[in-house]
C-alpha cells in the first residue's frame, strides 16, 4: 500500500465514521459532530494529494485546506447558536423533536 | 536541533560563558553511539528546560509569597530556612505527601488527566522559546503559531477538570475561565500580529534575531516604537487574563466560587495545577520578551559581554515582579467589566496597532512617522477609555443563562 | 509506523466520538481525533495546517461545542434513533465505506512512488495567500465576520418576548 493510498484509507474511514454520527444519531450536537468529521476527512485529502500529488510547489491543496478550516470555524459557531437558539424555544437538542415550523 | 549549529560555536571561543550549555550538550552527545546523539540531544534540552523553569518555579513562589506579605504589611513565610528560603522545599514535600481525594461521583479519568495534560501543554510551549543564543529546542518555521496552538490546549485541560469534578463551583469556575481565556486570546494574538508584520516571519529565532542591534545606545526592540509599546501593553494585559492572574483571577476568586475549576484536587495533582498555572505566565513572558523586549540581546551596547540566558532571565524575573505588584495591587474585575474591556477595549485597541504598525512600515524614517504613530496610538486610547470609564459600571446587570 | 499510530488514534477518537452515550466525553474523543490528525499532517509536512488544525479545531471548536452541550443541559440520554433507521443508517455507511475502499483500492493512478517532500514554508504560504489567493482571502474574512455576528445575534436575542 503506497503511502498515498493508506493516508485515503484513513480519510475514507473518518468520513465514514463521520456519515455514521450523522446518520445514526439524533441529537442535533452531535449530528454537527459528524459534519465537523466529514470536513476534517476532506481536508486530509487536500493535504495528502498536496504532499504525493504532481504540482505541490503551488501549495493548492494547503491554500483550499486553509480555507476550508475558516469556513469550517464558521459553519460550527453559526450551527451551535442555533442549537442554542433552539433549545431555548423547545426545550431540546434532538432533531426529531424540532419538526415544527412554529419557532 | 537545527538551532544548534556547530560552525557558529567555533567562531564564538570568546564568548565561552555565553555558550557553555550548548557546548556541554554537544560534550555529551558527542559521546553518545551516532543513532542516538538526536534523541539524546533533544532529551538534554527538555531536561534542561523542565529542570530550569521547575527551579524559576520554585522560586517564584517564594518571591510571591514575601513580595505579597510585604505588600500587604506582613512578613509571609519565615520559618523554614533562612528567612523562609526553604519553603518550596517543605511545600512540595507537604503536597507530595497528602492524601489525593478524588470525589465519589467524579469522573475518573477526566479527573485523572486533565492537570496531566496542563502540564504537558505548558511544558511543550518552552520548545519554541529560544532562552539564550543558540539556546532553543526547536526552531519551528511556525514558532509563534506553534505557541498558541498548544496554548490553547489548556483551555480543554481546564474544562476537563471543571466537569470531571461534578460540582457547581468548579464548573462555574471552568467555564468563566475558558470565556475569558477565549476573550483575551484575541487581543493577545492581535497584537503579538504587529511583530509577526514587522519582521515577517513566524519563527522565534528570527524574530529575536531582527531585534539585534543599537541606535546609539538604544537597542531595536520592538518595544521602543510606539506601536511595539502599545502592543506589549495590550499583550501584558491579555497575558495576565490568559493566566488567570489578578485582576483577571475570576475562574479562581475565592469570595465567589471558593477555588474554581481546581476545587476537588488536593495533594500531588493540585500541585500540577499550581506549577501548570506558573509554567503559563512563565511562557507566555517569555513570549512578550521574545516579541516586544528583544529576547535575549543585551539592553545597551556595553552590556553585550553578559551570557545571553541571563539578559532571557533577569528580563523574566522582571516580567514576574511585575505579575507579583499588579497582584498585590489591583483589586478583582467583575465578570461584565472584564468582557467589556477585552470586547470593547482590548480588541479596537489591539486592531488599531496593527494599522500603527502598518504606517511606521510604509512611513520614511524620521520624527513625522514618530509622530503620526504616537497619535494614532494615543488617540483611540483615549477616546476608548474615556468611553469606557463613563459607561460600563452603572449599568444594570443582566442575568441571561441564570433562569 | 508513526502515521499507523497517529491514524489509530484518530479513528478510535472518532468512532467514540460519535458512539459515547455522554456528550462531553464524545467532545473528549472529538478532540482526541482532531489532534491526531493534526499529527497527520505534521507527518505530511504540512507544518501550518498541523497547527492551525489544533488552534482552530481543539482550541476553538471543541471548545464552542463544550460551551453549547453545557448551556442547552442535555440530560436526555436517548441520542440513537430508532432500531429500523439504526440498521438502515449503517448499511448505507457500510456500503459507502466500501465504496471509497474499493476505489482506492483498485485506482492505478496512486501506485507509483512518493516524490520528494514538497517545501510549504511560511513565507510560500503567506506570498500565496496574499498575491494569488487574496480574493479568497478577503472573502473568508467577510465570512467569517458575518458568521460572528450572525452568530452573536443568533445566540444572544430577545428577552421581551418571553411570556
Amino acid at each position: 500500500m503506497t503511502p498515498l493510498s493508506s493516508c485515503l484509507l484513513l480519510s475514507s474511514l473518518l468520513f465514514s465514521v463521520g456519515f455514521a454520527g450523522v446518520l445514526m444519531r439524533r441529537n442535533a450536537i452531535l449530528i454537527l459532530i459528524g459534519i465537523e468529521l466529514m470536513l476534517n476527512a476532506a481536508n486530509l485529502n487536500f493535504i495528502a494529494f498536496w504532499r504525493y500529488g504532481s504540482a505541490p510547489e503551488a501549495l493548492t491543496g494547503v491554500m483550499f485546506v486553509i480555507f476550508s478550516i475558516g469556513v469550517a470555524a464558521a459553519e460550527a459557531a453559526v450551527g451551535l447558536a442555533l442549537i442554542i437558539s433552539i433549545y431555548r424555544h423547545r426545550k431540546t437538542t434532538q432533531i426529531d423533536r424540532m419538526n415544527s415550523m412554529r419557532g | 536541533m537545527t538551532a544548534l549549529s556547530y560552525n557558529s560555536l567555533h567562531h564564538s571561543s570568546p564568548q565561552a560563558a555565553d555558550q557553555i550549555f550548548v557546548i556541554v550538550q554537544h560534550w555529551i552527545v558527542g559521546h553518545a553511539p551516532v543513532g542516538l546523539q538526536p534523541l539524546l540531544a533533544i532529551l538534554l534540552s527538555v531536561v534542561a528546560i523542565v529542570g530550569g523553569f521547575g527551579l524559576l518555579f520554585a522560586i517564584t513562589t517564594i518571591l510571591e509569597r514575601k513580595g505579597l506579605g510585604r505588600i500587604q504589611n506582613r512578613y509571609g513565610p519565615n520559618r523554614v530556612g533562612f528567612f523562609g528560603s526553604l519553603q518550596p522545599i517543605a511545600d512540595a514535600i507537604k503536597s507530595l505527601t497528602k492524601e489525593d481525594i478524588v470525589p465519589q461521583t467524579a469522573d475518573k479519568l477526566v479527573h485523572l488527566l486533565a492537570p496531566i495534560l496542563l502540564v504537558l501543554a505548558a511544558f511543550s510551549v518552552y520548545a519554541v522559546l529560544p532562552v539564550g543564543r543558540n539556546m532553543v529546542l526547536v526552531n519551528l518555521d511556525a514558532g509563534v503559531l506553534f505557541f498558541f496552538a498548544i496554548g490553547s490546549v489548556t483551555e480543554v485541560a481546564v474544562f476537563m477538570a471543571g466537569w470531571s469534578s461534578r460540582n457547581k463551583y468548579s464548573l462555574l469556575g471552568a467555564m468563566r475561565a475558558i470565556a475569558q481565556m477565549i476573550s483575551y486570546e484575541v487581543p493577545l494574538i492581535l497584537s503579538s500580529l504587529t511583530v509577526i508584520m514587522a519582521t515577517g516571519s513566524l519563527s522565534t529565532v528570527s524574530i529575536v534575531e531582527k531585534q539585534a542591534g543599537y541606535t546609539g545606545i538604544l537597542p531595536h526592540w520592538f518595544i521602543f516604537t510606539p506601536w511595539g509599546f502599545a502592543g506589549f501593553v495590550l499583550f501584558m494585559i491579555a497575558a495576565t487574563a490568559e493566566s488567570n492572574r489578578s485582576p483577571f483571577d475570576l475562574p479562581e476568586g475565592e469570595s465567589e466560587i471558593i477555588a474554581g475549576y481546581y476545587i476537588e484536587y488536593s495533594g500531588f495533582k493540585f500541585a500540577l495545577f499550581f506549577l501548570g498555572e506558573y509554567l503559563g505566565m512563565f511562557a507566555i513572558s517569555g513570549l512578550a520578551i521574545t516579541l516586544f523586549l528583544g529576547g535575549w540581546n543585551a539592553p545597551l551596547p556595553f552590556l553585550t559581554w553578559v551570557p545571553s540566558y541571563l539578559w532571557f532571565f533577569a528580563k523574566l524575573l522582571t516580567l514576574i515582579v511585575a505579575f507579583i505588584w499588579v497582584r498585590g495591587t489591583l483589586p478583582r474585575l467583575r465578570m461584565d467589566q472584564l468582557m467589556n474591556f477585552a470586547w470593547k477595549f482590548m480588541l479596537p485597541m489591539a486592531l488599531l496597532n496593527l494599522i500603527t504598525a502598518a504606517v511606521w512600515h510604509f512611513m520614511p524614517a524620521g520624527p513625522v512617522r514618530w509622530l503620526v504613530s504616537i497619535v494614532l496610538v494615543v488617540v483611540p486610547y483615549t477616546v476608548l477609555g474615556r468611553n469606557q470609564m463613563h459607561k460600563g459600571h452603572l449599568e444594570k446587570r443582566v442575568y441571561r443563562f441564570a433562569e | 509506523m508513526l502515521f499507523t499510530i497517529f491514524a489509530a488514534l484518530t479513528v478510535a477518537g472518532a468512532v467514540a466520538a460519535i458512539s459515547l452515550r455522554n456528550l462531553v466525553h464524545s467532545v473528549l474523543s472529538l478532540i482526541l481525533a482532531f489532534a491526531g490528525l493534526a499529527a497527520v499532517y505534521l507527518l505530511l509536512g504540512a507544518q501550518f495546517i498541523g497547527f492551525a488544525q489544533i488552534l482552530v479545531y481543539v482550541g476553538a471548536v471543541a471548545i464552542l461545542i463544550v460551551f453549547t452541550i453545557l448551556l442547552t443541559r442535555n440530560d436526555g440520554t436517548f441520542g440513537h434513533s430508532s432500531q429500523a433507521s439504526w440498521n438502515l443508517g449503517a448499511l448505507i455507511v457500510i456500503a459507502v465505506f466500501g465504496t471509497l475502499a474499493w476505489a482506492i483500492h483498485s485506482s492505478t493512478a496512486l501506485h507509483h512512488a512518493p516524490p520528494p517532500q514538497p517545501e510549504a514554508t511560511m513565507q510560500q504560504i503567506g506570498t500565496a495567500l496574499m498575491v494569488r489567493f487574496a480574493l479568497p482571502l478577503e472573502v473568508i474574512g467577510l465570512l467569517l465576520t458575518a458568521a460572528l455576528i450572525g452568530a452573536a445575534t443568533i445566540a444572544l436575542h430577545e428577552k421581551q418576548e418571553r411570556p
